[in-house]
């Protein structure tokens, strides 16, 4: 069993934290893991910058660019987290667009990430009928989870699709946004957590987008498994520096 | 016998490239519009109110002109299709024109668009002023201090321009902006894409909205030649839907040569171009699989071209295709060729084009052509949005 399916199985609300690879400085991605797994977080998203991330607000879309200034690289993220478990156990996911991946192979990103211990992959822009027609075969061969969205606007008929494809956790975004919308949950959010919960899928579903503090963090939780914090932690460390990782997640938690 | 086509199939490919790489927030947006434009588009009440506006409204048919004295210079037979005569001085309003009745039979009320130059962002507002409905332009925050005309040309359309801020702040960054609205606000949204570029379907809805240039082309050769088929066809490639309206009617049809013309800046060498076939590698780039200027990492990159219309770091899918197969011909031109081309267009017919089009007009310095050859030039654009530069570059 992958690490993320047996982390799903614990009893308890799951805590997954996202961080741009390369962000703030470029050699802060092994720190930062560390004092993730340190501070009881229970998954990690890895985020590989992009020149062009769609689906992102200002935060996630800065702190790419500077990534990059940085001089991030898909082969340059390989490499720092070469030695990864040797001291990291959490499940660790990486995050990023199709481009680089298509670029660096994806049938060589694939054998790289399963051989440095990855168990998951999130591409927002690779869509399920591209993804089952072309890349499912090379995920499995090596193992890799491959994450789906869902979003309020996602009908019952599709979501069931992805729950057919999906054999980790579905990723619930929860408003009609890119990442970093910092509104807080309505009616509108209850709704559609109590819809999908109503459901019964195969998968559990942790919910990402718009999660920034303890109260929206319980709100998610209140039907799904867990919630994944991005925009708001990138935040923190770009006012309070690489090294408050764990002042960030007590504020949670 | 399969006869090749080179159109796309039901999955948005041509070939290779294209499909709908996009995120699951745009999903129910594109399939929306994926599971309905042909029949949309072949209804006759739609037919009849795009024929009637293409007529009435934007100016059509355009005329197929022979350019006289720039044929006999190059010792060969020029015609040129005048999409410069569209009302807004380009191709780009078939498009917004088709895309806005179908904004409006989908039930949306608020349209969105991106533009580079601001060519396409004209040609939306202007339709949204018909039509009545809101209409948001994102420009990036560079090109909107260089394309003043044109912003206020929106302005007073009725349109709102957003400024792009975010990565290099022009046409590509725009595009994003207008990805990013689009998944803000899923429900009451049309995005009126500018060519012929993005997610599946907007390459072929787009194609198929512009090929009313190659449509009418072929009746007017037709009068004029005794026959319907060209030579050559010859068009500038942007993001390429000036090029898809002409190559259209005549992509499966072998004995007519296509040639795309890309721009190759300062010099295909130079590090700064915009020629894609030339320096791209096959990507995604605004949810399409196509070709595309990037790094080795596959971040991408800023393209260069004096020509703001060709300013793009892909092409759309059809002509990655035609590129790859060998359908097409292309070739690229620099801001020099072009510009002095531009000039000698204007000497010796008349006719002032678009530097865009300019480009398209310079490959008779690249190749040459035989006396009784036909060629169909399509002169997509008017030249006074580009007067400032003109002016600068030849101190008029
Ligand atoms: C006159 C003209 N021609 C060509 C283009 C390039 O676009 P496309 O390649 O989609 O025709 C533009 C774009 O602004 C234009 O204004």
């Amino acid at each position: 069993m992958n690490r993320i399916q047996q982390k799903l199985q614990e009893d308890k609300k799951l805590l997954s934290l996202y961080f741009t690879a390369g962000y703030p400085a470029i050699h802060d991605t092994m720190s930062i893991l560390q004092q993730l797994q340190d501070s009881g977080v229970d998954m990690v998203e890895i985020g590989l910058p992009f020149s062009d991330p769609l689906a992102d607000g200002p935060t996630i879309q800065e702190s790419s660019t500077a990534a990059l200034k940085n001089g991030m690289t898909t082969q340059l993220l390989f490499e720092q987290l070469k030695d990864v478990r040797k001291t990291i156990d959490i499940p660790l996911i990486v995050m990023g667009y199709f481009n680089p991946m298509l670029q660096y192979g994806v049938e060589k990103f694939c054998a790289t990430c399963a051989e440095i211990g990855i168990d998951g992959i999130i591409m927002p822009d690779l869509p399920l009928a591209e993804y089952e027609a072309q890349y499912k075969a090379i995920f499995e061969k090596y193992g890799l989870l491959n994450v789906f969205l869902i979003t309020p606007q996602t009908s019952d008929e599709r979501i069931r699709q992805i729950d057919a494809a999906s054999d980790g956790f579905i990723y619930m975004v929860s408003s009609a946004s890119t990442t970093g919308a910092q509104s807080g949950f309505g009616n509108t959010q209850s709704a559609y957590f109590e819809r999908i919960h109503a459901m019964h899928l195969k998968n559990p579903q942790i919910v990402g987008f718009g999660i920034s503090n303890s109260d929206t963090f319980q709100a998610a939780t209140a039907f799904a498994k867990g919630a994944i914090i991005g925009s708001a932690f990138i935040k923190h460390i770009t006012a309070h520096g690489a090294n408050s990782v764990a002042d960030f997640v007590k504020t949670i938690r | 016998m399969i006869t090749e086509t080179y159109q796309a199939d039901d999955r948005g490919y041509y070939g290779d490239f294209g499909g709908a790489f996009i995120p699951e927030m745009l999903y129910p947006n594109v399939e929306e519009l994926r599971s309905q434009y042909i029949q949309i588009m072949q209804e006759p009440s739609f037919q009849e109110e795009f024929n009637q506006l293409l007529k009435d409204y934007v100016g059509r048919p355009t005329p197929l002109y022979y350019a006289e004295r720039f044929s006999k210079k190059y010792n060969t037979k020029i015609y040129l299709k005048r999409e410069d005569l569209c009302h807004t001085g380009a191709h780009k309003v078939n498009n917004t024109i088709g895309q806005i009745l179908m904004a409006k039979r989908l039930g949306k009320n608020r349209i969105i668009a991106e533009t580079g130059a601001g060519q396409h962002g004209v040609a939306t507002a202007t339709v949204c002023a018909l039509m009545g409905l809101e209409c948001i332009v994102y420009m990036g925050a560079i090109d909107i201090e260089r394309q003043a005309p044109n912003v206020a040309r929106m302005k007073m359309l009725g349109a709102t321009v957003r400024p792009a801020m975010s990565g290099s702040r022009t046409l590509k960054d725009a595009t994003n902006e207008a990805i990013r609205d689009w998944i803000n606000n899923p429900v009451d949204t049309h995005y009126i894409i500018g060519s012929v570029v993005g997610p599946h379907p907007y390459p072929d809805m787009v194609a198929r909205f512009q090929s009313v240039i190659s449509a009418e082309t072929k009746k007017q050769l037709q009068e004029v030649e005794g026959r319907e088929n060209p030579d050559y066809v010859v068009a500038c490639v942007g993001g390429g839907s000036n090029a898809a309206g002409l190559y259209y009617h005549y992509l499966d049809q072998p004995e007519v040569g296509i040639i795309a013309v890309e721009a190759a800046g300062k010099g295909i060498d130079t590090g700064e171009s915009a020629a894609t076939s030339a320096l791209g590698r096959e990507g995604i780039i605004h949810g399409s699989k196509t070709l595309l200027m990037q790094t080795p990492d596959g971040q991408i990159t800023e393209p260069y071209s004096i020509s703001a219309g060709l300013d793009y770091p892909g092409v759309g899918p059809m002509h990655a295709n035609l590129f790859r197969t060998g359908r097409g011909e292309f070739i690229s031109v620099t801001d020099d060729d072009a510009m002095q081309a531009g000039l000698e267009l204007s000497k010796l017919e008349g006719i002032i084009p678009a530097i865009e089009t300019s480009h398209a007009l310079a490959i008779f310095e690249e190749r040459t052509f035989k006396p009784d050859d036909v060629i169909v030039i399509n002169l997509s654009g008017r030249g006074d949005k580009d007067l400032n530069t003109y002016i600068e570059y030849f101190k008029l």
